[in-house]
C-alpha cells in the first residue's frame, strides 16, 4: 500500500500547512504518525487517495515522497501483533518502523520491512491478509 | 634600547603629519621604481605615463591604478616579484581555495622591516624585554605565526611557539613559563578562559599575564571587553594582511581607540568601494593600503576590501599616524568565521556536489555561547527517501565536505523545497547576526 513521507522542518505550523493542502483537496487521511525530530522530521501519512495527495502536495511546495509499505490486518484482540511480528522475525526480516491503528473492527499494522520479496512471500504463505 | 621610552623608534613614531608626507612622497617615488620592474605594473604606468617624478605628495597617489586579489591569483605564482627569486628567502601562500592561490614573496630585508613593525606595536603597549609572549596563534602559511614570532624576538622576549588549540598544554605553559602576554584570535581566549575555569585555574592569581593581541578575525568592542573583564587583562586589537606582510600593519596603542597604521610603511586610503572616490575622515569606506618599503612583492593602491574609518590623525600617545577604527565588514562577500576566510561560493560549489540537494541555500553567521557560528541551510530538491538514515548521512556527508572545502564545520540544516528567499537578481546568501562590528 501506498504511504505518503513528507519532509518536515521542525517549525512552528508546517504539520498545519501539509494537512491544510489535505483538506481543502478533500482527501482523508486514516492514520498518519511522525516522531520526535530534531531539525526536521519525515511525516507518514495513510489517507484514501495517495496519489492524487502526493500531487496536490507537490503541486503546493511540499516536499514528499510516495512510499510502498505493507499494511496488514488484524483481528482486534490481544496478542495478535505479536503473533504477526514472530512470522517476520522467523524469516530473518527486520522492521524499519512500524505503527498501528483501528478501522473498522480490524486492527492494521503498517510498517516498511528491511526486504520487500521476502515480506511478500511471508504474507503469501501465511495467509496474512493485507489492508488496502 | 631604552626600556623606559614608551616608542620603540621613537624617529619614526613621533613624526609630525608633514614629516610623514615627506617620507611618504620619498618612499612612493622608490616603491614606483621598484614597480617599475614588474611587467604588469610597468605595462599600467606605460598606458597611464606615470614616471616617479610625477609624484610630489602622497596624495598622487590617486595617480596611480589599483591592484586587486584577482591580479594577484592572475599572476599567479611570482608574476608580481620585483626582485629576482634569487633574492628572496621567504614565500606565504593563501589556500586558494576560490581559484588561484596568492602567492606573497619576502626578502630579507623584508622579513626584517615585518618583524620590526611587530617589535613596534608589542612595545607600544608596554610589553618588554623581560615580558614572556605565547603564541598561540596558527604556524605555518598562517602569517600570525611566524610573524608574532619574529617581531616578539626582534623585541627581545622570550618567545613561545605554543601554536593553536591544546588548551591544557597552553595552560600548562602560561603557568610554567610565567607568561605575560599571548597572541590568540578573541574567539580561542574566549575558550582557553573556559578551560582555565574548568581546571579551577584563575588567571587573575595563578597566571602572570597581562597583554593579549588579538586579531585575525572580527570581533566587537563588546567582545574585547568581556575577554578583558575574564581574565583581568588588557586585550589590543591587531590588524594585517599577508599581502602586506602579515600581522603588524596596524595596531592599537594603549588609548584602546583606533588602531595605528604605521604611515612610514603604508600609504592609507579609504575609498568608496563603488566610485573609488576617496572618502572624508570619519567616513566608512575600502581601505586600501600602498606599500612604501617592500622589495620583494611591492603593492600599489591594494583594494582590501574590508570596510573601515579613518578615526583621527592625532593621539594622546604621541603618535601622529593615522588611528583607523577596527573593521566593520567587507566590500566583497568574503566572511570570516575564527580567523577563516570563506567565500560563498566555495560553499555553493560543494552544494553543487549533491544531486539530493536544490540551489537555494542560506548562510547564518551567528554567535551562541560565546561561539561564532556557520550554520547552512539548504532545500532538498525533491523528498527522496521515507528513511531517516539516509537525510542523516546525507546531512553527515554534506557537513564532511563543507568542512575539507572551508576548514570549519558549519551546522548543516536540510529543509523543505521552496522554504527559502528565492534568488531573485541577488539573492542574499549570508545572514551575519554575529556580535561583532560594533
Amino acid at each position: 500500500m501506498k504511504q505518503l513521507s513528507i519532509f518536515i522542518e521542525n517549525k512552528q505550523g508546517t504539520l498545519l500547512t501539509v494537512l491544510n493542502v489535505l483538506k481543502n483537496a478533500n482527501i482523508q487521511i486514516i492514520a498518519s504518525t511522525i516522531s520526535d525530530t530534531q531539525d526536521f522530521g519525515i511525516y507518514r501519512i495513510i489517507c484514501d487517495d495517495p496519489e492524487r495527495a502526493y500531487v496536490v502536495l507537490g503541486e503546493q511546495g511540499v516536499s514528499v515522497t510516495l512510499t510502498e509499505v505493507f499494511a496488514i490486518q488484524l483481528e482486534d484482540k490481544p496478542g495478535e501483533a505479536a503473533r504477526v511480528l514472530a512470522l517476520f522475525a522467523e524469516a530473518d526480516i527486520s522492521i524499519a518502523y512500524m505503527y498501528s491503528f483501528l478501522l473498522s473492527g480490524k486492527g492494521i499494522l503498517v510498517f516498511r520491512s528491511s526486504d520487500t520479496e521476502k515480506t511478500k512471500q511471508v504474507i503469501a504463505d501465511k495467509s496474512l491478509q493485507e489492508f488496502c | 634600547m631604552d626600556i623606559n621610552s614608551p616608542y620603540f623608534h621613537p624617529e619614526y613614531e613621533t613624526l609630525s603629519r608633514e614629516e610623514i608626507g615627506k617620507l611618504q612622497t620619498n618612499r612612493l617615488q622608490e616603491t614606483i621604481k621598484r614597480c617599475s620592474q614588474v611587467p604588469f605594473y610597468a605595462q599600467k604606468f606605460k598606458e597611464m605615463g606615470i614616471k616617479p617624478e610625477d609624484i610630489a605628495s602622497p596624495e598622487d597617489i590617486r595617480k596611480l591604478p589599483f591592484t586587486t586579489k584577482q591580479d594577484l591569483r592572475d599572476t599567479y605564482p611570482f608574476g608580481l616579484a620585483a626582485v629576482p627569486l634569487s633574492d628572496c628567502v621567504r614565500l606565504h601562500s593563501s589556500s586558494g581555495t576560490t581559484g588561484n592561490p596568492t602567492v606573497i614573496l619576502h626578502t630579507q630585508n623584508d622579513l626584517d622591516e615585518w618583524a620590526n613593525q611587530v617589535a613596534r606595536n608589542l612595545w607600544m603597549v608596554g610589553l618588554r624585554p623581560d615580558d614572556v609572549f605565547q603564541n598561540s596563534s596558527g604556524y605555518g602559511m598562517f602569517t600570525g605565526g611566524l610573524g608574532f614570532q619574529y617581531g616578539a624576538e626582534r623585541m627581545g622576549m622570550l618567545t613561545v611557539p605554543a601554536a593553536a588549540g591544546n588548551s591544557l598544554r597552553q595552560i600548562k605553559f602560561i603557568k610554567d613559563f610565567g607568561t605575560t602576554a599571548i597572541h590568540a584570535v578573541p574567539s580561542y581566549l574566549t575558550r582557553l578562559y573556559e578551560v582555565m575555569q574548568e581546571q579551577g585555574v584563575d588567571p587573575r592569581t595563578d597566571t602572570n599575564l597581562r597583554v593579549f593581541a588579538i586579531g585575525a578575525e572580527p570581533h566587537s568592542e563588546e567582545q574585547r571587553q568581556r575577554i578583558e573583564n575574564m581574565f583581568g587583562v588588557k586585550a589590543y586589537n591587531s590588524f594585517g594582511m599577508s599581502e602586506m606582510c602579515g600581522p603588524g600593519v596596524g595596531f592599537e596603542c594603549q588609548e584602546q581607540n583606533g588602531l595605528h597604521f604605521w604611515e612610514d610603511y603604508y600609504i592609507v586610503e579609504i575609498v568608496n568601494p563603488e566610485t573609488l572616490e576617496p572618502v572624508p575622515d570619519g567616513e566608512i569606506g575600502e581601505l586600501v593600503l600602498t606599500t612604501l618599503r617592500r622589495e620583494a612583492m611591492p603593492l600599489i593602491r591594494y583594494r582590501t576590501r574590508d570596510l573601515t574609518r579613518v578615526l583621527g590623525r592625532s593621539c594622546p600617545c604621541g603618535r601622529n599616524h593615522v588611528r583607523i577604527d577596527r573593521m566593520k565588514g567587507r566590500s566583497d562577500d568574503m566572511i570570516v568565521l575564527r580567523g577563516v576566510n570563506i567565500f560563498p561560493i566555495q560553499i555553493e560549489k560543494i552544494l553543487m556536489t549533491f544531486p539530493e540537494l536544490a540551489s537555494n541555500y542560506l548562510i547564518t553567521l551567528s554567535t551562541d555561547n560565546d561561539n561564532d557560528n556557520m550554520t547552512v541551510e539548504v532545500e532538498l530538491a525533491e523528498m527522496f527517501t521515507d528513511d531517516y538514515a539516509r537525510l542523516h548521512s546525507l546531512t553527515k556527508n554534506l557537513t564532511r565536505a563543507l568542512k575539507d572545502e572551508i576548514l570549519l564545520t558549519p551546522i548543516v540544516k536540510l529543509v523543505p523545497k521552496g522554504s527559502l528567499p528565492v534568488s531573485e537578481g541577488k539573492a542574499v546568501r549570508v545572514v551575519d547576526k554575529r556580535k561583532v562590528y560594533l
